[in-house]
């Protein structure tokens, strides 16, 4: 593949090495933390919605359910966050070097992946605590995982490329992450909303991910698009992700071109 | 095609436009009132219609003065800035030099760094892996590879980029003024890289003000002048193009301090045939006209004249008018001093006039010299005599 060649791949490698590298940089633990924050954020979150606000009652694994929405969500909001500013932010390679521009918003998203699947590393060892048995369609994760992946660098490859002319782009984005958070079926199961209102939800891409992985790894009573709705309209959301990910590339390329001379 | 080299780099009629930055909208409410009043977007031309070929084995200088495009020019051919209009081929790995350590990461190790900046250059860890021990020892800093770069000095932090640079074994190289790094043992290294470099035939591309440079190293040179190429050859012409061009420059400019008693408005050199000349021949005669403008009549002036090759150095020739029994009383309005010299007998090179105009109890009361924008008092020896003194004399062997 022309994009991949050896030199892109060296690239990516070294900076993605570089990224993880400073990450822990001075921590006493280091890279243990990858793991310790979700383990952590799990034990806050299992207080919280099991004993203080049981929004999840009668849900099977609930914390497990929890966990597996929290988990994906993140990803998306450090990756198109990261992403967002990853241009800006190495403007001083970019005016000095002429590296492929999309490896440093490909660098960003690969960093936050590495997170993400050492993050699923810990839901799946919870989903065993908890007595899930595991089976062969957990594998179906890595499809999802494929979309997760390629939406979260279509958005940010657009806001990216805005980003550099518009330095509004990411304060709108962080308000639009946090009305999408309680949009999405992430602390709530979706049977805590009017069933009326389902197919509405799973417009949304991210609802529709959390909630097939949910129903591939922790419960299958999880509701899914699939069970929800019935027609062609149940790839509206794929739909979306392939408009992203084709916008934000192709906004990407025809902008790329001026990063130097516009940061 | 007369020769059968190959062409490195081709540069095809590149045209360069920037948007000048009062212009850009960087937040939606400018670009939403720009909307509304439609303005003209305000661009500034730097590269007008450039065109060359730098063949295999060239070492190829771009010159010009400050805002002649050089710069831009070498971040087009880098790559970094896409021409408006043109074409550029590069044929080959490329290494750019714009800055040194592009990419240096503080938070990592010397040799983490170096495997991070050599892939920026294009080149994957197995390849860097075996330039490293080579890249380390011209850096002369193994002890401190495994440190990491935040605690370098930024002497060594300069030393690792360059090395790297130079190492990296890419096919064209290109270099905007970055001799002028490192101690002089390490500049004296860098310059015995670069004639190794130019033995092994490998296409240099140098953006540099020096001439001392150009002349030592280039064998093709464009001088550009706003845009354009103003010349395009050897190293000889160019850096007479580029001197002619300086002087032009520098005639305009005069600057006039108005308000002062006593202005020293133009001062000029005249070959020994009275022809105003900035360029002179050895063991010519020659002579310095100075043109002062007075608003009142100084009687018993003191002018001292230096001629010095840099501003700081000591003066090669140094007299005044007391030392040579001469009256200067100046009238009210002009009046002009003529100094001839006669038997030139400086060596090749460039040389700066440096006057200094007292009154008569020893105050000083306008003055006219080297500040390095200002070079208005410039003039050239050209080079046939070069020889270890720093001067010479005319003379017969019985």
């Amino acid at each position: 593949m022309k994009y991949l060649h050896s030199r892109n791949r060296a690239i990516l490698s070294e900076m993605v090495r570089t990224d993880f590298k400073v990450r822990y940089q001075n921590s006493v633990l280091g890279y243990a933390w990858s793991l310790l924050k979700p383990l952590f954020l799990f034990a806050i979150l299992y207080v919280v919605f099991t004993y203080i606000i049981p929004l999840g009652k009668g849900v099977a694994h609930y914390p497990v359910y929890l966990l597996m929405g929290i988990v994906l969500w993140n990803f998306f909001v450090e990756s198109t966050i990261i992403g967002a500013n990853s241009v800006v932010a190495r403007g001083n390679l970019i005016r000095k070097i002429s590296i492929p521009r999309y490896l440093v918003v490909i660098t960003s998203s690969l960093s936050a992946l590495i997170n993400l699947l050492l993050s699923l590393v810990v839901v799946f060892i919870f989903a065993l605590f908890n007595g899930i048995t595991p089976s062969l369609s957990w594998l179906i994760i890595i499809p999802i995982i494929i979309e997760l992946f390629a939406f979260s660098l279509g958005v940010s490859f657009l806001l990216s490329a805005m980003f550099v002319k518009f330095r509004d782009v990411t304060y709108i984005w962080e308000i639009f992450l946090q009305a999408g958070f309680y949009a999405t079926p992430i602390i709530y199961p979706l049977t805590n909303v009017p069933a009326q209102y389902h197919k509405w939800f799973f417009m949304n891409p991210m609802a529709q991910m959390i909630q097939d992985a949910r129903y591939v790894i922790v419960t299958d009573t999880s509701i899914t698009i699939w069970s929800i709705i019935h027609s062609v309209a149940a790839y509206i959301p794929f739909i979306i992700v392939l408009a992203f990910a084709l916008v934000g590339s192709l906004y990407f390329k025809a902008h790329s071109k001026y990063f130097a001379e516009d940061i | 095609m007369l020769n059968n080299k190959e062409i490195a780099i081709e540069v095809k009629d590149i045209h360069k436009e920037f948007i000048l930055p009062q212009s850009k909208n960087s937040t939606f409410k400018q670009t939403v009132v720009n909307i509304v009043k439609r303005n003209k977007k305000v661009t500034q031309k730097v590269l007008d219609g450039v065109s060359f070929n730098v063949e295999e084995g060239d070492f190829f200088g771009i010159v010009g003065r400050n805002g002649s495009g050089k710069s831009t020019l070498l971040k087009l051919i880098a790559g970094v800035y896409a021409p408006t209009a043109g074409n550029i081929n590069v044929n080959g790995g490329l290494t750019p030099f714009i800055e040194l350590g592009v990419g240096f990461n503080p938070e990592l190790s010397g040799r983490d760094n170096v495997y991070l900046n050599g892939a920026l250059l294009g080149f994957n860890r197995k390849q860097m892996s075996r330039m490293y021990e080579e890249i380390v020892a011209f850096a002369e800093i193994e002890p401190f590879m495994d440190q990491k770069l935040k605690n370098y000095s930024s002497g060594m932090q300069v030393r690792l980029a360059f090395s790297i640079a130079i190492k990296a074994k890419n096919d064209i190289l290109l270099f905007d003024e970055v001799l002028a790094v490192g101690d002089s043992n390490f500049q004296e290294k860098c310059i015995r890289q670069f004639k190794k470099f130019k033995k092994e035939k490998r296409t240099i591309v140098l953006v540099t003000h020096s001439m001392d440079t150009v002349e030592k190293f280039c064998n093709k040179v464009i001088l550009l002048s706003n845009g354009k190429v103003e010349y395009e050859g050897d190293s000889a012409g160019a850096i007479d193009k580029y001197n002619t061009l300086n002087m032009e420059t520098i005639n305009q400019s005069l600057t006039k301090k108005s308000g002062e008693v006593v202005e020293i408005s133009k001062v000029d050199i005249l070959n020994s045939n009275g022809e105003i000349d900035r360029t002179l021949k050895p063991h010519e005669d020659f002579s310095i006209k100075i043109n002062i403008k007075a608003k009142e009549s100084i009687k018993d002036a003191f002018l001292a004249v230096r001629i010095c090759e840099s501003e700081n150095q000591f003066p090669i020739i140094g007299f005044d008018n007391e030392q040579d029994k001469k009256d200067i009383d100046l009238s009210k309005g002009e009046n002009n001093i003529e100094i001839s010299i006669k038997t030139n007998p400086l060596i090749g090179g460039k040389y700066y006039v440096v006057l200094g105009l007292y009154d008569s109890s020893k105050r000083i009361i306008n003055y006219y010299h080297y500040n390095g924008m200002l070079k208005n008092n410039l003039f050239m020896i050209n080079k046939s005599i070069k020889g270890p003194g720093l001067v010479d004399t005319k003379r017969g062997w019985g």
